[in-house]
């Protein structure tokens, strides 16, 4: 199935060093439609506003994390079936356990490569 | 033992044992002596050389504690520490943008060179690019350590307000910011306890 690379695609992190390291990997991976928000409740604005393919996220950050933002996103009915990858450095089992069950498509563990990342977007995007 | 004066000789013997005994230790028990006018069974007399050698173990530690200058660590030596932490990761975060930039400037050239040339200059930024992930990494990991410092000196100063030295209360636990970082993960773990990518893949599929 092929990938709309046109797409819109949020990523959402309190560091803005990962900000600029993840929208240059997409940027290679020719994903060039991009924006950005450094917590989640600026994400979770720009999502009821926008018409984002997928999102992006750190898990920790203040003052709503991404789980919350997670949360928020499968509670909306115009946001929920939108693809959500969940970037972190934390790779407990319950976590990882929680981001699932709240509805996570994917889980990138920190640090990753470019290749991993081009993986999971494919992963998720091809089962929308 | 029921006769006072025997444990007053008693008492004696322990104060010459301990010279430095507390005055205000002693004053207690005369007034305890003096209540006693019926006479102390031994136990109790034994007893109550005890709490006074128990008194005399406090104000020693009380001393022993005001001469290390304990303030010093809740006052100066745990801020500067993590004053000093928190300079290493505006520091590198510096440094990582600039990296970055200079990485982007050379993605931009990339169009224009064409070719294998240009599929290896973006092979090259790529691995820029994942590698400077190590400043997200590293600050975590930083945060952490100044939230261990900032629990050893907020323990120190409970330690001292016990002892009766001066509270130091650190500024840190006067703005909630501790309460709120609970609900935030610990950060990343040690490598060698930490689960790796193919492990969370393998988790993952056990949902499908």
């Amino acid at each position: 199935m092929a990938i709309d690379k046109s797409m819109q695609v949020l990523i959402v992190d309190d560091y803005k060093t990962m900000l600029r390291i993840i929208r240059n990997l997409l940027k290679q991976i020719e994903f060039h439609d991009v924006e950005e928000a450094t917590d989640g409740a600026e994400a979770l604005g720009k999502l009821r506003n926008g018409n984002y393919g997928l999102v992006i996220s750190d898990w920790n950050m203040m003052p709503m994390t991404g789980l919350q933002l997670l949360q928020e996103v499968r509670a909306d009915a115009r946001l929920k079936s939108i693809p959500f990858i969940m970037v972190t450095a934390e790779s407990k089992t319950e976590n990882v356990v929680a981001a699932k069950q709240a509805g996570v498509s994917n889980y990138i563990v920190k640090p990753f490569n470019a290749e991993t990342l081009r993986e999971k977007i494919e992963k998720v995007l091809g089962h929308v | 033992m029921s006769d006072p004066s025997l444990l007053a000789e008693r008492l004696a013997a322990v104060r010459a044992r301990h010279p430095q005994a507390s005055d205000g230790i002693s004053e207690a028990l005369r007034a305890v002596m003096e209540t006693v006018a019926g006479g102390v069974p031994a136990t109790e007399g034994s007893l109550l050389g005890e709490v006074e050698a128990l008194g005399r173990t406090i104000a020693t530690a009380k001393a022993e504690i005001a001469a290390l200058h304990v303030d010093d660590i809740t006052a100066s030596h745990i801020p500067s520490a993590t004053d000093e932490l928190d300079a290493i990761v505006a520091h590198t975060a510096t440094a990582t943008h600039d990296i970055l930039a200079a990485c982007e400037a050379l993605d931009g050239l990339t169009g224009r060179l064409g070719g294998d040339a240009a599929a290896s200059l973006l092979e090259a930024t790529t691995r820029i690019y994942e590698a400077c992930s190590f400043q997200d990494i590293t600050g975590q990991r930083i945060t952490k350590v100044v939230g261990a410092l900032k629990e050893i000196e907020s323990k120190v100063a409970e330690i001292t307000l016990r002892f009766g030295c001066r509270r130091m209360r650190p500024a840190w636990q006067t703005d909630g910011t501790p309460q709120a970082m609970e609900t935030l993960l610990n950060g990343p773990q040690h490598p060698a306890v930490a689960m790796g990518q193919s492990d969370i893949d393998k988790l993952l599929a056990s949902f499908d």
